[in-house]
């Protein structure tokens, strides 16, 4: 399954300027590996020791999920990996 | 005025919030009233400078003083590395909390915590302290976010490097983070504009001010066990803080809540609960409670960040934006953690673009460390970006809420950071504000405007449990965790009742802490009445599963033949009331549930409001006020109409007064309520609410967090409307009446 994968503006260094790509993967941890293949070195920004490094979300077809890497992915989706957030 | 769609049985109607005799006849239990036997009192040495290295810390004298039972440093705090921790709302790194709760080998800000003392009395501890020496290098201090950045600022933390969503910097800074949000083209943007407008904006630290100040006592038993009774938005987040800073398992916590005197954000982060625990072990484990006084409170816990943001935006003639820009640096205070990551969020949420960069710095500087207040860093931005976007529609001659209306967010739109929104109402709130009549009301009168401005905030989902009894007469306890600020007890029964088909009369929730109920969340977010309304939606399915299941087994017949409607059982032409059933069960009927719902959908307003400017003395008179809303549905309608006039009140003591004042050595000079200036009723008008109900599909009662976003607006719209009022474009909160003369006589020197 195909997805639509958004890069950070502040990660586009390591994809050649690419806003955007299409990633087959099952989980979003396999997102990261798929991505990591194309684009060296993404991984260790966006996780640490197997997890998302704190302070990064990551929004399935615009909702954040709690299960981060683990998130599957059952339907072609698009991913965004965003700045967590707090309220007040 | 409420505008609806969907009719209830409980849920819309306006009952009595059940906490209420208790507070308004002063029997409800706050902190400060909190006595146990044997207590001590403890009281805190803070730092007189507002960058310093501690060289040596002597309490000697202070110890043998009588009635002193303990002291502590930093020395007593449990050695903590480098670990990122999700403490409820918000990841900190441990060594930096633990850093702020006391100062380990500098000080960072005026009133840094330095050392305490427990003692038999207030006044004693407060002697002890004066006797306590503590020896300082006082070094430059930065309290500026722009100025923290310059390359020859006083670095506040040697191993700082900025972040950059996971990429890391090399050299030494104040930046801790950098966030980017870009899209499209903007050059390209730009140049398809007819008219740009671009300016820079400040925006002053400003505090919470909830009446009541943090409190805690805490007891330290003999068998390691810590109880804490403290005023929080969340009893789970202060067992799960403490767990952290002093290295004990989360089991050995147990925290009460006692009732909130106001928290907007201000009283997630813990302060006295640490040192009283500290404290009561190394008094020989007696109960230890600790008050802050309102200085303390201004000095030495989080307010929100200043700012410096610069927005460029351009239109074409037609009145759509073709191209926005902004960079916002935010002020986090001693250690890193502004809301400048939700600014970036808010500055351009509500309308729609196709390119767009946004720029965000988190930068410490030498002020207490900042923490949540009410849509953080959500007023700062709105107040940049909905006075760009008036200035461009007066530039282009078109009204500003049908300006907005042709920019607005809609379903499928991209928010600033990519994701699409699903179901908002933010063109249903625009034109619920054009509509309503203030908004063409005649407005006569030298020096009177008239100003608008919308806002969004995110909102959020978080952790709920509950549980719920059924008695034996049909009445239903419901034990809940989350901290009622604003009439949650209220309507948290409300949904149960109507899951349950029983009358709100028949629910008594109670507000119970770590050790009485399943984890729950700090009350925040504006999470409460959309994440516990989910939990006890799911606690009254399974009661009314179970009292069915309990009547099958009276009439004997299979479940299924049974119907339930309304709060009565029935089969085959008899029938049972809750109540019944209720008295006919031999085994009790309990059931809890715990949740972590995601979609809960953000919310956008729009606020409309009249000024007078006194030309003379810059005093501007708030003439009449509108907050429209797009609330999901209300389930407390008064409630949600008090959301809206306490954010609308606060931000227009954003707009109009509250601002922290330095001296030159870095001393806060204000820390009073005489001196730092929150408005009061005499200020203000009685404020109007329309409630706009487009429901979330994300909630079975089409619940969204209402409490945040009437902060976002209020300045913006003041400010816009002094512009009418007065020919001025103010740039700088607060707009207080120094600024308004200031920038009224720079007008008269530009135009002669």
């Amino acid at each position: 399954m195909r997805h639509d994968v958004w890069i950070p503006p502040v990660h586009r260094d390591l994809t050649g300027g690419e806003e955007r790509v299409q990633i087959e993967a099952v989980t979003i941890g396999e997102v990261v590996t798929a991505l990591e293949q194309r684009f060296p070195g993404i991984a260790a920004r966006l996780t640490h020791e197997g997890q998302l490094r704190p302070g990064i979300a990551v929004a399935v077809n615009g909702v954040v999920t709690p299960r981060g890497l683990r998130q599957r992915l059952d339907h072609a989706s698009e991913i965004h990996f965003v700045p967590a957030m707090a309220g007040g | 005025m409420t505008t609806t769609t969907t009719s209830y049985k409980v849920i819309g109607s306006r009952p009595l919030r059940p906490d209420g005799v208790d507070k308004v006849t002063g029997r409800a239990i706050y902190g400060a009233d909190v006595r146990l036997p044997g207590m001590l009192y403890g009281k805190v040495l803070r730092s007189p400078h507002a960058h310093a290295r501690i060289v040596s810390i002597d309490a000697s004298a202070a110890l043998t003083l009588r009635g002193v039972r303990a002291v502590i440093t930093a020395q007593d705090l449990p050695a903590i590395g480098d670990k990122i921790a999700d403490l409820g709302e918000s990841v900190v790194n441990l060594r930096y909390a633990s850093n702020n709760i006391l100062a380990h080998d500098k000080v960072l800000y005026h009133g840094h915590a330095v050392a305490a003392v427990a003692a038999d009395n207030v006044h004693i501890a407060e002697e002890a302290l004066a006797l306590i020496k503590v020896e300082y290098e006082v070094l430059p201090h930065v309290l500026d976010g722009k100025q923290a950045m310059s390359a020859n600022a006083p670095i506040l933390l040697d191993d700082l490097r900025t972040n950059e969503l996971g990429k890391l910097g090399n050299a030494p800074t104040n930046v801790a983070e950098h966030i980017r949000h870009q899209r499209g083209d903007l050059d390209k943007g730009f140049a398809e504009a007819d008219v740009i407008v671009e300016r820079t904006f400040h925006t002053a630290t400003v505090h919470q001010g909830y009446i009541e100040p943090q409190n805690a006592t805490a007891l330290w038993n003999e068998d390691d066990q810590v109880f804490v009774w403290c005023s929080t938005q969340g009893a789970f987040s202060v067992q799960e803080q403490l767990a952290e800073l002093l290295q004990i398992p989360i089991s050995r916590i147990t925290v009460t809540p006692t009732e909130i005197g106001g928290g907007f954000g201000g009283k997630i982060n813990v302060y006295l609960d640490p040192l009283a625990a500290l404290l009561s072990r190394k008094a020989g484990h007696r109960p230890v409670k600790m008050t802050m006084t309102r200085a303390e409170v201004l000095t030495s816990t989080g307010p929100t960040s200043g700012s410096h943001i610069r927005v460029k935006m351009g239109a074409r003639r037609d009145g759509t934006i073709t191209a926005a820009q902004a960079e916002l640096i935010y002020e986090a205070g001693a250690y890193p953690g502004s809301p400048v990551g939700a600014g970036c969020g808010v500055i351009f949420a509500n309308y729609r673009l196709e390119n767009l960069q946004i720029d965000g710095y988190d930068v410490v500087v030498n002020r207490p460390k900042a923490s949540a207040y009410r849509a953080p860093g959500g007023t700062n931005a709105a107040f940049a970006s909905e006075t760009v976007v008036d200035e461009l529609a007066e530039k282009l001659g078109i009204d500003p809420i049908e300006f907005r209306l042709r920019n607005a967010v809609r379903e499928g739109d991209r928010r600033p950071d990519g994701p699409e929104y699903k179901r908002i109402g933010l063109i249903e709130t625009l034109e619920a504000a054009r509509s309503h009549p203030h908004y063409t009301a005649p407005l006569t009168g030298k020096h009177r405007g008239r100003g608008v401005a919308a806002g969004y905030w995110g909102n959020w989902g978080g952790k709920s449990s509950a549980t719920a009894t059924v008695n034996s007469d049909g009445t239903v306890n419901l034990i809940e965790g989350s901290t009622d600020i604003g009439g949650s007890r209220a309507s948290i029964a409300m949904q149960l009742a109507e899951t349950l088909g029983l009358p709100y009369e028949d629910i008594r929730p109670q507000v119970v802490g770590t050790a009485s109920v399943g984890y729950n969340d700090v009350t925040g977010g504006s999470r409460t009445t959309f994440g516990t309304g989910w939990a006890v939606y799911e606690v009254g399915k399974k009661i009314l599963a179970e009292m069915r299941q309990r009547a099958a087994e009276y009439w004997d017949v299979p479940v299924e033949s049974v119907q339930v409607a309304d709060g009565v059982f029935a089969h085959n032409g008899d029938q049972m009331s809750f109540r019944e059933l209720a008295g006919k069960l031999d085994t009790p009927v309990t059931a809890s549930a715990s949740v972590h719902p995601q979609n809960y959908g953000p919310g956008f307003g729009v606020h409309i409001v009249d000024v007078e400017v006194d030309v003379e003395t810059g005093k501007v008179e708030i003439l009449r006020y509108t907050a429209a809303q797009d609330v999901g549905k209300a389930i407390h309608p008064s409630y949600v109409e008090g959301q809206l006039q306490g954010g609308a009140a606060q931000g227009i003591g954003w707009a109009l007064n509250e601002e922290y004042v330095y001296d030159d050595k870095g001393r806060l000079v204000n820390a009073s309520l005489l001196d730092y200036r929150m408005p009061t009723a005499l200020d203000l008008p009685m404020i109007d609410t329309v409630l706009v109900e487009a429901p979330n599909p994300g909630h079975p009662y089409g619940v969204r967090g209402v409490g945040e976003v009437p902060i976002v607006p209020p300045a913006a719209a003041v400010a816009n409307a002094i512009y009418r009022a007065a020919g001025v474009r103010m740039t700088e909160l607060p707009m207080s009446p120094a600024r308004i003369v200031a920038a009224l006589a720079t007008q008269s020197t530009n135009a002669a």
